[in-house]
């Protein structure tokens, strides 16, 4: 093929990123893939391409174009919010100088330093940053799996999911059963499976008062678990059967095709139920060599994974330390991710590392609830400083307060990951 | 959403004439009232800007009017759209600032009572006549109330290594200064966020979340952030 101006332009995406690929090493521009959308992944992006001021090229691969976050989607099953209040484009990303590219990454290539995408693209990096969240371990839940989805939903990845059980809980009949599985640590979200419950509970009290909810946990105790467990009763008095270890709640056992439950031993019929299995880092991660067991083992001070000091990895798919699997946690080791990155391709100052964490929960309308923590670096891990946790019998304009904090930080935290709206 | 012209068109059709509104009002108890704008509005003889402007010669400016203060394009938006402060356009803002100026960095929620507003505006008023009438008063702001080390409050900050460490901030406090339930922290003087943090630190402001972050950060640190976050504008 003769190269010339024309049928360069006309050349595939793929050709062309080849063709260039040499070029731009040879400027010494260097390049950062970041795979995944979410707290992690996308305020890795911006903040890379923020702070280096275009010296940096980074590209961020996420398949979907509109981005739904997990966090605030039980108010959508309450009623609180709509979906679209928790959906994000990803145009303030690449306005701000972000490459986005709405694909799948397929593989890892280590040795050659290239991430290969589902449409055939292979992109080179220099530094790999991996925040592909979470998927689900096969088998954790005996009767379930990825193709019972549709009816027993899952609804622990925002969007479709969460349509889904909003769309089966309205369609309860009156006085019928909802069902949950929760899952064992560590898992995205600890307080996530109870303040599910309670918005369920919460529409129900209002839409279908005399059905029940019934929760097989595998876990002796839970995330808020005296906030969760007062407010159940003083909201939702006598709806609430929570089934822990202690009672069998880790024996469970379902049946998507019959619509049942059998928590040790003891069959129930459901009418919806909502299977939270055990988790694991999204699939890449594992794919690109850099996990260990269920999750990727990182250094603290920069987020870089054990395997390899060119791949990092943030929020749910690492293994970090005492830090919960949450979307600010997430956002909080973007940052200091981001910082050690751009120190290292451009040789900007780099930071000690500064972790924090706060996690709001809705029990009910106006009773919000809220628990934090800071955390540093050290050798080992990720090492919690100091916390609080919103106390019980705290007085309603306490509860109010903390409510309204939370849309403050909902709106503060997806400015930060997408940048500011226009 | 509601804008600036159908709040002034609202407000022309308030059952109260504007000058009935300022005088209607208590100055002593609009006095009181006023406590919970010194933290960052000054008033009265030798009132400066602070993290809001100075309220001198309020009544009969326009919004965004003064040339030394740094405003939201909220009000900078209102100022151009003919928004001009008197009795009944602040009383429509003083009920609910974002209402009005969805973007303001005020960080206030509003006063609900409308005898209350009215007081308040009673007492403003004061401080919009002849210059030389301005009273001598004791809202004279200085600022929050601190006993802070002078040391401390001369530490010149590093902005680079503040820019990195609002990291930490603008999980919750947006960098743009939006104010969605989260108060604004941009373009605060330097003085004041420094006393605001060390108030948190020492535990003197309430605040679980911002007693656990002001918690651990040193003196220099503070100092960083308030040397970032006194020029950022987005």
């Amino acid at each position: 093929m003769t190269l010339n101006r024309r049928t360069f332009l006309g050349t595939s995406a793929i050709a062309a990123a080849t063709l260039a690929a040499p070029m731009v090493r040879a400027q010494g521009k260097p390049r950062v893939v970041v795979i995944g959308g979410g707290a992690g992944g996308a305020t890795a992006a911006r903040y890379i391409a923020k702070d280096s001021k275009g010296s940096i090229d980074v590209t961020l691969i996420e398949p979907t174009r509109t981005y739904y976050t997990c966090f605030f989607s039980n108010l959508y099953l309450g009623g609180f919010k709509k979906i679209d209040d928790i959906g994000h484009s990803y145009g303030g990303l690449a306005a701000g100088g972000v490459n986005v590219v709405h694909d799948w990454a397929v593989d890892v290539d280590r040795e050659a330093k290239t991430v290969t995408l589902a449409g055939g693209a292979n992109l080179p990096y220099d530094k790999l940053i991996l925040s592909p969240g979470i998927d689900f371990v096969e088998g954790a839940v005996e009767g379930w799996d990825l193709s019972a989805q549709n009816a027993m939903p899952h609804a622990y990845k925002a969007g479709s999911q969460t349509e889904l059980l909003r769309a089966q809980l309205a369609a309860m009949p009156e006085g019928g059963t909802f069902a949950m599985v929760a899952p064992p640590n560590p898992y995205r979200c600890p307080p996530g499976p109870y303040e599910r419950v309670s918005m369920v509970a919460h529409y129900l009290k209002n839409n279908n008062p005399t059905a029940k909810i019934i929760v097989a946990d595998p876990k002796p105790k839970f995330s808020k678990m005296a906030l969760f467990q007062e407010g159940w009763n003083n909201h939702y008095a006598g709806m609430v059967d929570w089934i822990g270890d202690d009672f069998g709640g880790g024996n469970v056992s379902v049946d998507p095709a019959a619509m049942t439950v059998t928590i040790d031993g003891e069959e129930t019929s459901v009418d919806v139920c909502n299977v939270i299995p055990a988790m694991k880092a999204g699939r890449i991660a594992e794919i690109a060599g850099v996990t260990d067991g269920n999750w990727a083992p990182v250094n603290a001070a920069d987020m870089s994974t054990k395997a390899d000091p060119d791949v990092y990895v943030l929020g749910d798919a690492s293994q970090q330390g005492d830090m919960p699997k949450s979307g600010f946690s997430a956002n909080s080791q973007a940052k200091v991710c981001a910082n050690a990155v751009r120190g290292a391709l451009t040789g900007s100052k780099v930071f000690p590392a500064k972790f924090s964490n706060t996690c709001w929960s809705l029990i009910d309308t106006n009773d919000g609830v809220k628990v934090g923590a800071t955390y540093e670096a050290t050798e080992e891990k990720i090492s919690k400083v100091d916390g609080f946790i919103s106390q019980t019998g705290e007085n309603a304009d306490v509860r109010k307060a903390t409510y309204e904090e939370s849309e403050g930080w909902y709106a503060g935290i997806t400015a930060d990951m997408f940048g500011a709206k226009a | 959403m509601k804008t600036v012209a159908t709040y002034l068109a609202a407000a022309t059709l308030a059952a109260l004439p504007a000058p009935a509104l300022a005088e209607a009002g208590d100055v002593e108890k609009g006095e009181k009232l006023f406590q919970q704008c010194k933290g960052c509005h000054q008033i009265g003889a030798g009132a400066t800007n602070r993290s809001g402007p100075h309220l001198n010669g309020l009544f009969g400016r326009k919004a965004a009017g003064l040339d030394d203060f740094r405003y939201s394009k909220s009000f900078q938006r209102a100022g151009v759209g003919g928004l001009e402060w008197h009795a009944e356009t602040l009383d429509t803002f003083l009920e609910n600032p974002r209402a009005m100026t969805s973007g303001t960095r005020m960080s206030f929620r509003g006063v609900k009572k409308a005898e209350d507003r009215t007081h308040l505006i009673a007492f403003l008023r004061q401080f919009s006549d002849d210059p030389a009438n301005i009273p001598e008063a004791d809202p004279t702001a200085q600022g929050i109330d601190h006993d802070l080390d002078p040391a401390i409050l001369a530490l010149v900050g590093d902005p680079e290594y503040g820019a990195y460490l609002s990291g930490e901030c603008t999980t919750c406090h947006q960098a743009a200064g939006s104010d969605d339930g989260i108060p604004s922290i941009t373009l605060w003087p330097e003085d004041q966020f420094v006393v605001a943090m060390h108030a948190y630190k020492s535990k003197k402001r309430n605040h679980p979340v911002m007693q656990m972050i002001a918690g651990r950060l040193g003196d220099e640190e503070i100092a960083a952030l308030a040397a970032y976050f006194k020029d950022l504008e987005n």
